[in-house]
């Protein structure tokens, strides 16, 4: 058989293709953005009498030095701690919170509105430690949040706050907006640090 | 028989390069849409810590960034102790201030409320720096702050 030379190829619709591709990947990448934990600084007060809380209501978490965890004045893990803060926040003592579910117990908060978590660190603290802290505690939130938001729309806090800022999402934004301000109220982020 | 031999045989036709440019201008396109610009050169090791459960920092143009930690090896004249950086030199905490005046000067001024300070701190850093940075950033009425962290699980390290 004698050999045959291959065809040339055509090559006039390979822009073509490339421009295919470079369009794909246009509209398919996403630029990497950033993202952490936000928190808001407290304003300076120029000598304003700290309200009395009771000391119930006040759950410490301190950080020492040595990035060792005490909470509530008893050397804790951190993989406790989110449970310990759910329980703290969650116990509905005087029984006006009607979605919570706590043990009721004496010595604990009265109820979500008053709790307060305390979060107290030392200068040799790693940062690292504060964030993983500051995550469980934010956690915590997010966890009784998304209890309370899946009971009552059947979607967790996390799914809603997804819809409201999704440009795409068909419902109502008035109405998903008063929801999650209603659920923000029920469960405050009262964390306060000392300074 | 000539009738067969009109074609030299066993030879290749070269490949035609003629959409080489064309590939090539799709890979610079490629890699400059998809290339995160960085604004300051980093003279300090840079490692965030970990954290799940974050919230996504969008609107890039109304962030500050504060960044501390180590200098890295090729600033070791600087010291061991972490330190912070602006934009593209060491500070002391008392630069911050001016730093953050600086940025509001530079934003439109119906914007201004809206800014946040991004701390991109280094997670071998003590607090101490960290919250002498806060302090100063309540002193100057910036109370926006964002620790920025990876994504990944607090517990498993």
């Amino acid at each position: 058989m004698a050999k045959r030379a291959a065809p040339e190829v055509n090559a006039g619709s390979m822009a073509d293709i490339a421009f295919l591709l470079l369009i794909f990947f246009l509209v398919t990448t996403t630029i990497e953005t950033d993202s952490g934990i936000n928190r808001k600084l407290p304003p300076i007060e120029d000598n304003t009498e700290p309200p009395i809380i009771k000391q119930r209501n006040i759950f410490t978490v301190l950080i020492n030095g040595k990035n060792q965890l005490m909470v509530e004045e008893e050397l804790t893990e951190l993989k406790d701690l989110r449970q310990a803060a759910i329980d703290f926040l969650d116990n509905n003592a005087d029984g006006s919170c009607s979605y919570c579910n706590g043990k009721k117990e004496e010595n604990s908060s009265v109820n979500p509105d008053k709790a307060i978590i305390s979060l107290k660190n030392e200068r040799e603290t790693s940062y690292e430690m504060y964030i993983s802290v500051q995550n469980e505690l934010v956690a915590a939130y997010n966890e009784l949040r998304n209890r309370l938001a899946k009971s009552r729309y059947g979607k967790s806090f996390i799914e809603m706050q997804a819809d409201y800022k999704d440009v795409n999402w068909p419902g109502n934004k008035e109405k998903l907006k008063g929801q999650i301000d209603q659920i923000k109220l029920d469960y405050p982020m009262k964390l306060s640090e000392v300074q | 028989m000539s009738k067969f031999k009109k074609k030299k045989s066993g030879e290749v036709p070269a490949v035609s390069t003629a959409s080489l440019p064309d590939i090539v201008f799709m890979l610079l396109f490629f890699f400059m849409v998809a290339t995160v610009m960085r604004q300051n050169t980093l003279m300090i090791e840079n490692n965030l810590p970990f954290a799940d459960q974050v919230e996504k920092l969008d609107k890039k143009d109304l962030v500050m960034y504060i960044y501390a930690g180590k200098p890295s090896d090729n600033y070791k004249q600087y010291g061991t102790e972490a330190r912070i950086q602006l934009n593209d030199k060491f500070a002391n905490v008392s630069d911050i201030a001016a730093f953050i005046a600086a940025e509001r000067d530079s934003k439109r001024e119906e914007l201004v409320p809206f800014l946040t300070t991004a701390l991109k701190v280094d997670s071998k850093s003590n607090m101490g720096l960290i919250m002498d940075i806060k302090q100063e950033l309540r002193k100057v009425n910036a109370l926006k702050i964002n620790y920025t962290t990876k994504k990944g699980s607090v517990l498993n390290k």
